[in-house]
Order: structure tokens, then C-alpha cells, then sequence
């Protein structure tokens, strides 16, 4: 216990010199009793005194209630719909941390042969449901495009969740939520048993931060920049385990089980490619995937499990936008908890087992806007103190969140100063990157930052790799937003998914038709252009053109000139003579921007293995009226 | 709440006694703290010893001889022809599986190369993201033919597999492949990183590659490609379609395509060959992409000699043996040959 928590009999009015950080006081030690209650309690005490038999009388007039001698305290088990309740909850989180884990499994083209060889290539399920579904990742793109996306007003449902029940999302649905109450169950606090638990799990001052970020992200995002969904934790789950956790148990499977396959035993390497066709098919790919600066995602997501081991459920207590989202809204539920302070005896068995650090136990006023709903402190309580229930009165409960005006609007004003600070870096309108190549079908950079939340899904569904999260390319503001890295992936020309699964329309959902251009013109996302002093036919008189073969277009967009150029020997000629010179015939390649769609092909394929000869920028990129080579493509009144 | 949340003080009671300030230790306790240093000591010496690395530049040399996957059959089928060529009314009335089955008839029919209980693996292109119309993949209608025949011979498995250049999900959905020798009862294995394992072929040029494996553990290898034109090899078939066996980088094979070529049918020698001219992609190959680059043929070659085979196919879309200087390397290794005209040569 630290003095903080002891009553003050005069509050101090300048905050800096209460010193008031940590777990937050009492607030309503004597005032929180509802007053009738008192009284009747008051009553029932003169009458106990007058009569013992009255307080027998009292009681069995209330129900009575089984004790059970194994619970502490007077025995009283909870009501039989909550011990439900807990279990159906228990049922709730594993099974929708399973769908999330089976749909990001799923969000990969693994091909199909019942299909015929003119099905268009879909996803059969809508892989990227968890974002339609997350509130806050509406709101932030409500606010800066004024528009709802597509499956967006799938987050209705959640918000009609929130107003019925509170913030069971999240601690029932959220995956994230449910990674981190098992972690900081297996990784309790190094002092995270008996009185440093329950302190541990009383209201801190320190969860205001949540909302804090929450107001920045708004602001941030009615200014015109997305960049909130780096901390939505539906956003994170899907990065941090698309991106990382896959990828990096893939890479240990295949050196694990490539063991096996050294034994040279035909048996055990027949079971091992069985193990490994059955992992490629169902939870990775057949080729192992790589992403550019992938370890600062797996760093933070590790970094944000572990925290549980010094404050249990940090990131949902203390960081989590979605979760303040969802607090702020829940001042309008109508599901919540009627507390009988009388009743307490301080156990504190509720604050052990306290998910949302809401303050459940008595003395203080419940706080609907951290509690997860998870319903352990009512499953726990010997005493009848707790009941959840609808319509409560809230006489013991705070719904709004407990902030700080001015750090607030502090909060709020740095997130509206966000667009502009990040904006003058250099990184948009000026000396903008020329491999920033954002994915066809991707909206002109300013609508794509204020769409793209960096969940992941476009690259975690692209098959040839070819999508990476930017790190700084695209300045801060651009930050784990996806780009097309060519050497590791060419975007696979009839390949339309990332548009399928982009939750918020950053890449639209064109089709084929529209991508490839027939009737129309096809979508660039940038231009090849050659290097000749690495080119073999350009420089070092040697036939090659994979880059001819791969082009995709037809009619190609690498045409090759016939040539007939003079090449030296290697070797001396006798007598110490300078080497001979001989002639070859050559096919040169060369490249035409007005058919170029950019698709990097040409650079992956490119046997100069280090720097390729042949490389992508994203100059001439359709979505772009000012990122242009050719004049005749900035004449929008052309017919095809 | 059960443990205590600090641990407990020690207690002088526990374990052995501490000694007190200035206290010298025991001359046991002394050589047991000196024998431990000197095992760890002699423990890295010994260990280091075994790992010691010398040092120097060079590459480990290559062992073994060249390795040649040969799935050829022993009898030379005296009475039958050496090359069928099936050729179909240029509309209509010709289907594939006819085609197919004329041509190997004129071989003597495929049970001469599928044994019964065999493991058949049969080698299509499926080597782009194209559909049948494109032509630049085989036709499934070819593939399912042989699957077929392959089945009616009396084979245990048929396996249909390729390593594709574009997604390899996309190229056999796409491609009609997959769908083709499923409904057959064909397995169909798509190219997966653990499929490949490092083979030292020791050609000319193409020594140490990862190779699909799945493609040479067989009993009989039937090779299914397309007739196509190709811009640097100019005309492509069979040879050319192991390039399908590679992984790795093998964009770095053009740079001398006919010796990559000729090296890896020297390393692959199929029980059979069936060239598919169905539908020939006559310009713009390999990868095509255009219906009007293309052209209906209804032809299907077949052949045990792979030479041969590509060296007539190739005059399908006007090109000549002389031009192509794989085939000529292929005659001199004694592969086969390019005068095919020389072979018992059936037109059906």
C-alpha cells in the first residue's frame, strides 16, 4: 500500500502536488452506500439490537442461499446464469481467438482444382471480418474520408454489443484481449500474487493513457492520416502474427522437419513432406514468406505480451484505443453492476481475478468503462456483494472515463498537429520515395493514408510475397503501410486480392478486367527501367531477356532490339597479343512506359542477382495525376 | 495469495556454514574449485580442437559422376512406330483424347512404357498464369488423355506435377491442370520449398541445382509439354519443359539456353514424350498472353526419343533443327536424334 491510496481529508487542488499517479483513491468510502440502503441497514441494525430473532427473520425472508464451505468468507456462490456465464465466456474466447487464427490462416490463395480455368480468383471468406467488425477502425476512417468502406458497417454490430452490454468485445471476442489475459495468466507479475496482485488489479491512473492515445488518434485521423491502426489491436494481431509469428514458425518447421529429411530414411522424409504439404496447405504457404523490417513488429508484439508480466493486461488497460473506443461508448450500455457496499468484507478475492482493473471490490465506484465484462469478480465474491444485471441502478458506478481535461485536449491538439508535422517532413508532397510502390488498385497516396490502418491483410495475402510493411520510405506518417518490394515479389498480373481483403478501401477491390485493362486502360503502379551498365545484353555482350519472357502484357512491354556488337576474348592471343575480337548476336531490351504496368516482374526475374539491371520506381503509377513520365498520359479525355 | 510474495531471508541454519570473514577454505574445497576450472578449461581445448577450422578460400570440389535420371524402357519395340504424329481435321472433329490415343497406338500403345503397379509421374507445362485458349501451358484435355491412358495401363499412381514460373496455385488452377487430373484420380502436387533437395546433375554447365523431387521419384516419367514458341530458344517442347525439375534462381540459365537445356535432358531421359500442338502459340512465347498469337494445330506428337520429338515439332511452327542449336547438342551427347525423318515415323 502506498499513501496514495489513503483517504484524503482535503483534497490538495494543484494535481502536481498530490503527487496522485497510481492506484486511484476511494472516492466514495462513505458516500458510495446509496442512502436507503443505509438507513434500512441502519434499521435493521436497531432491530437486531432490540431482537435477535429479527435479523433471523430478515433472513429468511431473502432467498436462502446455499453456502459452500469450500469458498471463503460467508460461502455464498454466485448466481448460477454468471458461473455460465464465466464458462461461456471462457468458450467465447477460444473460439473466436481460433476463427481469427483460421481466417488469417485462410487469408492466402491456395488455389482450388475444383475450379474451373475461368473462375476469378477470390478468397471464399470474408478473411479480413475481425477488421469490419472494429469500431474504432470505422470511426478513425469515418472521420477522415467521410464515408463508410464497404464491410465497414460490420462494426455496428460490435458497437450494438457495446450499448447492450459494455466492453465484453473485449473480454470475450477481441483476439488480442484473449492473448493477453492467457499471458498474463501464465506470466503473472514478478510480485503477481496475494496483496501485490490485488493491487496490481485496482483502477491506476496510469490506464487514462488509453484514452489520451484514443482523442489523438481521432484527431489525428479527421485530419487526414490513418495512423491510429498501428495501435488497433486487431491491426497489431494481424501484423504481428501474419507477418512475424507465421513466417518465423514456418522457417523453424522447415529447418526442424529439413532435419529429417538429411536422415535420407525414405520413410521418415515421406512423413516429413507430409507434415510439411499438410502445414503449407492449411496454415502457410508451400514458400516461405519474408517481410522487409519485419522484427520491429514481432519486437513491439513481443515486447507488448510481456508486459503483462509487470502490469497484467497492459496493452487492454493501458494503451488499447479500441478498448477506450469502446469505454467511451459504454456509458450508454445498458448491462452493468449494482454493488452492496454493506456487504463487503475487503476480501479483495473480486480484484484477484479482476480482468479490467474496474474496481469491482467495495468502498469504491465501479467503473463501466474499464470493465471487460468478464464477470470473475461476481463468480468470485463470497458475500453477495456483486450483481451484474441490465438496467442498474448507478448509484456505485462511474461510466465515463475518469481524464483529465487538459491532458485531453492536449492529447487531442497533438494528434490534429500530427498530418501537419508529419506533412513537412519530406517524405509527400516533396522528394517523394521512389520506391514507394504502393499495391494496383491503391488510391492516390493522400486518400491512401487516410485509409490505410497497416493491418497486414494485403500482405499477408499476397502470393508472391511482393508486399512488404514500409518502414520509413514514405516518411513516419507512412509506417508499416504496404509497398511493393519487386526483388522479393512481382505483383502476379491477373492477381486482384489485396483489393479483396483491404478492410478499408486503401486498395479499391478492382477486377481483373480492370486491372488488366481490357477495354480500358490497365492500372499501372509504376515503370521498369533499365540500367545499362549491369544489363548482360547491354553491357557485357551475354543473351539473357528473362525479363522479355516475364513481362506479363501482351503486347510486351520489354521489346528487344536485334544486334550484332563486338565482344574481347578472355584470353590473351599468343605471343602476348591483346585478345581477339569476335561478334555476337544480341537481343537488347528495352522498355515501353506507355504499356509498362510496373509489376516489377521483369526486376524479380533479373539474373544480376545483387542490384538488378532491370528495377521498378513508381513513376507513371495510374493513381497519380502528378507522379508522371508521359505527357499524353496526363490527357484524361483519351479514349483507349 | 499462497506464496509469499518475498522470498524468505537466508538463514545461517541452511545448507553448510559460511565461513566467516578471513577464513581460509578447506584444501578439498580448493582442488575442487581448481579441477573445475581445468575441466572447462580442457573442455573448450578439446572441443576447439575438433572444430578447428583451417582456414582457406576454397570450395569444397564436386564428387561423383554425372547422375542421369533415366526412365527409359528397355524394349526398342522393333515392330511399332519411333515417332507417331496424330494429326486431326483442323475443325472440329478432332478431340485430344483421340489424338492421344491414335499417336500412342502407333507406338504400340502405352502399355509398352506403363507397366502395371507402376508410379507414373506425367510432367505438363504449368508454367504460367495463363488459360488453355493462351496456349501457353499444355492443354489439360492432352494431360488428361495420358493420365488416363496411363491409368488404363495399369498404374498405381499417377502423380501431375511442374515447377511454375508464375504463382504456382494460380498457373494449375488456371490453367485447367489441376481440375483435369483430379477428376481423373491423378495426384497433384504443386512445387513447396521441401520438395526440392540439392542434386548435383554434373553437366556442362548445370552442376549443383535443387531439384523437384517429386518429379524423379517414379517408375515412369511421361513429358507433357506444349509446342510453343519461345523468343531466346526460339522454339520450345520437350527439352526445354525440365526446366519444370528446377528451383532456385533459373533466370540465370538463359544466359546460355541451350546448354541448360541439353544438360538437363541429358539428366532426364523420359519413358515418353507427348508433345501437345493442339493449340500452338506461334509468336510472343513463352509466356504469350494473346488468342491471336495463337493457333489451332490439333496435333500431338509422340516419341520415346526426345530429340526427335521436339526437333519435328519444331517444324510446326516453321522452324528448322539448324536453327536450334540445342537439338544439335542433344544429337551429339547421343540423347537422340534430330533426323527424325530417319526413325519409323507414323502419321495417323
Amino acid at each position: 500500500m502506498n499513501g496514495a491510496s489513503l483517504p484524503e481529508s482535503f483534497p490538495e487542488p494543484i494535481p502536481w502536488k498530490t503527487g496522485r499517479a497510481g492506484v486511484v483513491p476511494a472516492i466514495d468510502c462513505v458516500t458510495g452506500v446509496p442512502q436507503a440502503q443505509a438507513q434500512s441497514q441502519a434499521q435493521a441494525q436497531a432491530q437486531a439490537s432490540a431482537s435477535a430473532s429479527a435479523s433471523a427473520v430478515a433472513i429468511a425472508l431473502a432467498k436462502p442461499k446455499k453456502i459452500d464451505p469450500k469458498l471463503s468468507g460467508s460461502g455464498i456462490p454466485a448466481r448460477r446464469v454468471i458461473r455460465f456465464l464465466v464458462w461461456a465466456r471462457r468458450f467465447a474466447q477460444v473460439f473466436f481467438l481460433g476463427l481469427f487464427l483460421y481466417l488469417l490462416f485462410q487469408t492466402a490463395f491456395r488455389g482450388s482444382f475444383v475450379a474451373k480455368s475461368d473462375t476469378p480468383v477470390r478468397l471464399p471468406l470474408p478473411v479480413e471480418g475481425f477488421l469490419n467488425a472494429d469500431p474504432f477502425v470505422t470511426a478513425m476512417t469515418f472521420l477522415s474520408t467521410h464515408r463508410v468502406y464497404s464491410e465497414l458497417w460490420w462494426s455496428v454490430g460490435v458497437l450494438a454489443l457495446t450499448l447492450a452490454v459494455g466492453r465484453a468485445f473485449c473480454g470475450w471476442i477481441c483476439p488480442f484481449g484473449t492473448l493477453h489475459h492467457f499471458f498474463a495468466w501464465i506470466w503473472p507479475s514478478r510480485v503477481g500474487r496475494g496483496a501485490s496482485r490485488v493491487e496490481a488489479n485496482k483502477t491506476h491512473t496510469y490506464q487514462r493513457a488509453k484514452y489520451y492515445l484514443l482523442y489523438a488518434f481521432l484527431l489525428a485521423a479527421m485530419g487526414g492520416s490513418a495512423i491510429g491502426g498501428m495501435f488497433d489491436p486487431i491491426c497489431i494481431a494481424v501484423r504481428s502474427i501474419g507477418l512475424g509469428v507465421i513466417p518465423a514458425a514456418q522457417y523453424l518447421t522447415h529447418r526442424g522437419i529439413g532435419a529429417a529429411t538429411a536422415t535420407g530414411v525414405r520413410p521418415v522424409q515421406g512423413a516429413a513432406d507430409q507434415v510439411q504439404d499438410f502445414l503449407a496447405q492449411t496454415v502457410w504457404q508451400s514458400h516461405q514468406s519474408y517481410f522487409h523490417q519485419t522484427w520491429l513488429i514481432l519486437f513491439v508484439f513481443i515486447g507488448l505480451l510481456f508486459a503483462n508480466r509487470f502490469i497484467p493486461r497492459f496493452w487492454c488497460r493501458v494503451l488499447c484505443p479500441l478498448g477506450a473506443f469502446l469505454g467511451v461508448i459504454s456509458r450508454w450500455a445498458l448491462f452493468g453492476m449494482e454493488k452492496d457496499h454493506a456487504k463487503c468484507t475487503d476480501c479483495n478475492l473480486c480484484l484477484v481475478h479482476c480482468q479490467g482493473a474496474d474496481s469491482p471490490q467495495g468502498g469504491v465506484k465501479w467503473r463501466q468503462d474499464e470493465c471487460h465484462m468478464c464477470m470473475n469478480c461476481e463468480t468470485a465474491c463470497p458475500e453477495d456483494v456483486i450483481k451484474f444485471r441490465f438496467l442498474p441502478n448507478r448509484k456505485s458506478a462511474v461510466t465515463t472515463p475518469d481524464l483529465q481535461r487538459r491532458t485531453a485536449m492536449a492529447s487531442a491538439a497533438a494528434g490534429a498537429l500530427f498530418l501537419p508535422a508529419a506533412r513537412v517532413a519530406d517524405s509527400l508532397d516533396v522528394n517523394y520515395h521512389p520506391r514507394l510502390i504502393r499495391p494496383p488498385g491503391g488510391v492516390e497516396e493522400r486518400a491512401f493514408l487516410e485509409r490505410c490502418i497497416r493491418c497486414a491483410e494485403c500482405m499477408k495475402v499476397c502470393p508472391n510475397n511482393a508486399l512488404h510493411p514500409a518502414f520509413l520510405e514514405g516518411g513516419v506518417e507512412a509506417i508499416w503501410t504496404p509497398i511493393l518490394i519487386p526483388r522479393i515479389g512481382y505483383c502476379e498480373a491477373s492477381c486482384v486480392l489485396c483489393g479483396q481483403v483491404c478492410p478499408t478501401g486503401a486498395i479499391q477491390k478492382i477486377t481483373e478486367k480492370e486491372k488488366l485493362g481490357i477495354g480500358q486502360p490497365p492500372i499501372k503502379i509504376g515503370t521498369a527501367f533499365y540500367d545499362h551498365g549491369r544489363c548482360l545484353p547491354w553491357s557485357m555482350q551475354t543473351p539473357c531477356i528473362v525479363c522479355e519472357e516475364f513481362c506479363p502484357t501482351s503486347p510486351k512491354a520489354i521489346w528487344v532490339e536485334e544486334v550484332t556488337a563486338p565482344v574481347r576474348d578472355s584470353k590473351p592471343g599468343p605471343d602476348g597479343e591483346p585478345p581477339a575480337m569476335k561478334e555476337v548476336r544480341l537481343q537488347r531490351p528495352h522498355v515501353d512506359p506507355a504499356l509498362c504496368i510496373g509489376c516489377g516482374a521483369c526486376e524479380k526475374v533479373c539474373p544480376v542477382q545483387d542490384e538488378p539491371a532491370v528495377y521498378v520506381t513508381s513513376v507513371g503509377e495510374t493513381r497519380s495525376k502528378t507522379n508522371i513520365i508521359l505527357l499524353e498520359n496526363t490527357n484524361y479525355n483519351q479514349k483507349t | 495469495m499462497r506464496a509469499p510474495s518475498k522470498p524468505p531471508p537466508p538463514t545461517s541454519s541452511a545448507g553448510t556454514p559460511t565461513p566467516a570473514a578471513g577464513e581460509r577454505v578447506t584444501r578439498r574445497e580448493a582442488l575442487v574449485r581448481a579441477g573445475k576450472a581445468t575441466a572447462v578449461l580442457g573442455g573448450a581445448a578439446v572441443l576447439g580442437r575438433i572444430t578447428w577450422d583451417a582456414g582457406g578460400f576454397g570450395v569444397a570440389a564436386g564428387e561423383g559422376a554425372r547422375q542421369v535420371r533415366d526412365f527409359r524402357i528397355a524394349d526398342p519395340g522393333k515392330a511399332f512406330a519411333e515417332l507417331a504424329i496424330a494429326r486431326g481435321a483442323a475443325e472440329g472433329g478432332a478431340t485430344a483424347e483421340g489424338l492421344v490415343q491414335k499417336a500412342l497406338d502407333a507406338l504400340g500403345g502405352m502399355k509398352r512404357f506403363v507397366s502395371r503397379g507402376d508410379i507414373v509421374v506425367v510432367k505438363p507445362n504449368i508454367g504460367w498464369d495463363r488459360m488453355p485458349i493462351h496456349a501457353a501451358n499444355t492443354n489439360p484435355d492432352v494431360v488428361g488423355a495420358v493420365i488416363k491412358q496411363a491409368f488404363d495401363a495399369g498404374a498405381r499412381r499417377v502423380v501431375v506435377a511442374d515447377g511454375s514460373c508464375n504463382d504456382p496455385n494460380r498457373c494449375f488452377q488456371r490453367s485447367g491442370i489441376w481440375r483435369k487430373a483430379y477428376s481423373l484420380g491423378a495426384e497433384v502436387v504443386l512445387p513447396a520449398e521441401h520438395r526440392y533437395r540439392t542434386t548435383r546433375m554434373k553437366g556442362e554447365l548445370l552442376d549443383e541445382w535443387p531439384i523437384f523431387t517429386t518429379l524423379i521419384d517414379a517408375d515412369k516419367v511421361i513429358n507433357v509439354p506444349v509446342a510453343k514458341h519461345h523468343n531466346l530458344a526460339k522454339f520450345t517442347a520437350g527439352m526445354k519443359n525440365w526446366y519444370g525439375i528446377l528451383g532456385g534462381r533459373r533466370n540465370r540459365l538463359h544466359q546460355s539456353i541451350d546448354i541448360s537445356i541439353a544438360d538437363l535432358a541429358t539428366f532426364m531421359r523420359p519413358s515418353l514424350v507427348v508433345i501437345d500442338a493442339m493449340r500452338v502459340l506461334v509468336r510472343n512465347g513463352p509466356q504469350g498472353g494473346n488468342i491471336d498469337d495463337t493457333k489451332v494445330m490439333n496435333t500431338v506428337v509422340a516419341s520415346a526419343d526426345q530429340v526427335a520429338a521436339d526437333a519435328f515439332a519444331c517444324t510446326l511452327i516453321g522452324q528448322h533443327r539448324d536453327n536450334l542449336p540445342y537439338l544439335k547438342m542433344g544429337h551429339e551427347r547421343g540423347i537422340g536424334t534430330m533426323f527424325w525423318e530417319n526413325l519409323r515415323v507414323k502419321e495417323v
